[in-house]
């Protein structure tokens, strides 16, 4: 077991000295570092899941293929990497919401959402969704009719679940990008709906 | 290992609130420290099994006061402590020292990476066994009381479920993690009804969950 917190420097300045001790053995560089930052603050996010999500509510056939095989279908925009070795699409229905869970650490499907939010970190949900979904998606703004079903998938291997949300009403002139745009990170995790266009 | 990690249905942690102004990164060094953890599996010679074991190795109260990458940052240098990259204590010295209070750095260890065969990359692999379940199957999760790296949560131990779908095979984390291996396995998501996991007035809901073929057997 390691150290008790407390008792060590503070995480900012251990974190520059680590990045020291590796830069001066020649191990990494800051062009390294900075790239792999730069990669998940700006390339790669929710932004990607709402685009294969925009395309499944407009193009049948994708919407096929990507419950079928999630990992090629998304791998179709180029969406592939680390947490993303096999991709499955779940879609949400009038009577089935779905939502994903990593209850020993917090597994997420990177090259479709990115790094997850804190709240998909946070004890609180690891520890209550499997057990009470109903209360605490309530408790996140999502209040579900009595009549709909809640399934719970708790990421334990390398399987990534996405969630395909259900396409809101009043959208039907919206193209790809438009709808795109409504496409919340919580939504593709199923811890919220899509909403109508404002 | 049983520890802090295994949080799924545990009582006491308060409400869940989104953020929705969130950055990525809420301070520079979060960013850094993910950075470091990503490339410490790499340059430790270890995998992705043994970084998710580090977390399980950190004390349970650093575990909870680190946050997200406070805890990367350790496993990072847990790892690369393990395989002789960097020394113990050496983080920790030159930290201080960039503080201004003069602290002797340990002299570097031998490199003593883990030697253990890969199949290949990622996790993912073919096999040729036949698997052991089938759609429908009813299955009961074997009650493991695993020392080390284990991926089956307590809350699923000696209860009953169906198969639902049988998934890509992988490695088993509990060999990877440890380097005696890969023992690779047929992988399952396995339905139970939330009144089998929390008793008869649980809230109505369905739980799948993935379970390595070793986890498993046949319900009788």
């Amino acid at each position: 077991m390691t150290a008790m917190p407390d008792s060590r420097p503070p995480a900012p300045i251990r974190t520059e000295a680590l990045e020291a001790l590796l830069t001066e053995r020649g191990l990494v560089n800051a062009d390294a570092i900075n790239g792999l930052i730069n990669r998940f603050v700006n390339d790669v996010g929710p932004m990607n899941g709402a685009k294969v999500v925009a395309r499944a509510w407009t193009d049948p056939e994708y919407k096929e293929r990507l419950l079928s095989d999630g990992t090629a279908a998304v791998g179709e925009f180029g969406f592939s990497g680390p947490q993303g070795e096999h991709i499955v699409v779940v879609e949400n229905e009038e009577n089935m919401h779905n939502v994903v869970v990593c209850t020993l650490c917090s597994c997420y499907p990177w090259p479709l959402l990115g790094l997850p939010p804190d709240w998909y970190k946070d004890p609180a949900y690891r520890s209550r969704i499997v057990r009470e979904p109903r209360t605490v998606l309530n408790e996140m703004g999502l209040a579900l009719d009595e009549s709909v079903d809640i399934t719970v998938w708790d990421s334990s291997a390398e399987n990534r679940y996405f969630i395909l949300p259900q396409r809101p009403a009043g959208t039907e002139d919206l193209n790809e990008d438009e709808l795109a745009a409504l496409v919340t990170r919580e939504a593709m995790v199923g811890v919220a709906q899509v909403g109508a266009p404002a | 290992m049983d520890g802090i990690h295994d949080m799924g249905g545990e009582h006491g942690w308060g409400s869940v609130t989104i953020d929705p102004d969130e950055k990525v990164f809420a301070e520079e060094w979060e960013g850094r420290a993910f950075a470091l953890g990503a490339m410490s599996g790499g340059l430790s010679g270890t995998n992705l099994d043994a970084f998710r074991h580090s977390l399980e190795r950190l004390h349970p109260l650093a575990y909870l006061q680190d946050g997200y990458y406070g805890r990367w940052l350790a496993c990072a240098e847990l790892l690369l402590v393990d395989s002789g990259i960097i020394a113990e204590g050496a983080v920790d010295a030159r930290a201080n020292n960039l503080l201004g209070k003069e602290t002797p750095e340990p002299p570097d260890p031998e490199v003593n990476k883990p030697q253990y065969e890969r199949g290949g990359g990622g996790s993912l692999r073919q096999i040729d066994d036949v698997p052991k379940f089938a759609v429908g199957d009813q299955i009961r999760a074997r009650d493991l009381h695993v020392d080390g790296h284990h991926r089956m949560p307590r809350y699923i131990r000696g209860r009953s479920g169906t198969v639902k779908a049988l998934r890509p095979a992988a490695v088993l984390p509990d060999a990877t993690a440890h380097f005696t291996g890969e023992d690779p396995q047929h992988v399952y998501t396995v339905t139970f009804d939330s009144t089998e996991l929390w008793g008869p007035d649980a809230e109505p809901a369905t739980l799948n969950i993935d379970l390595f073929e070793s986890y498993m057997e046949p319900r009788s």
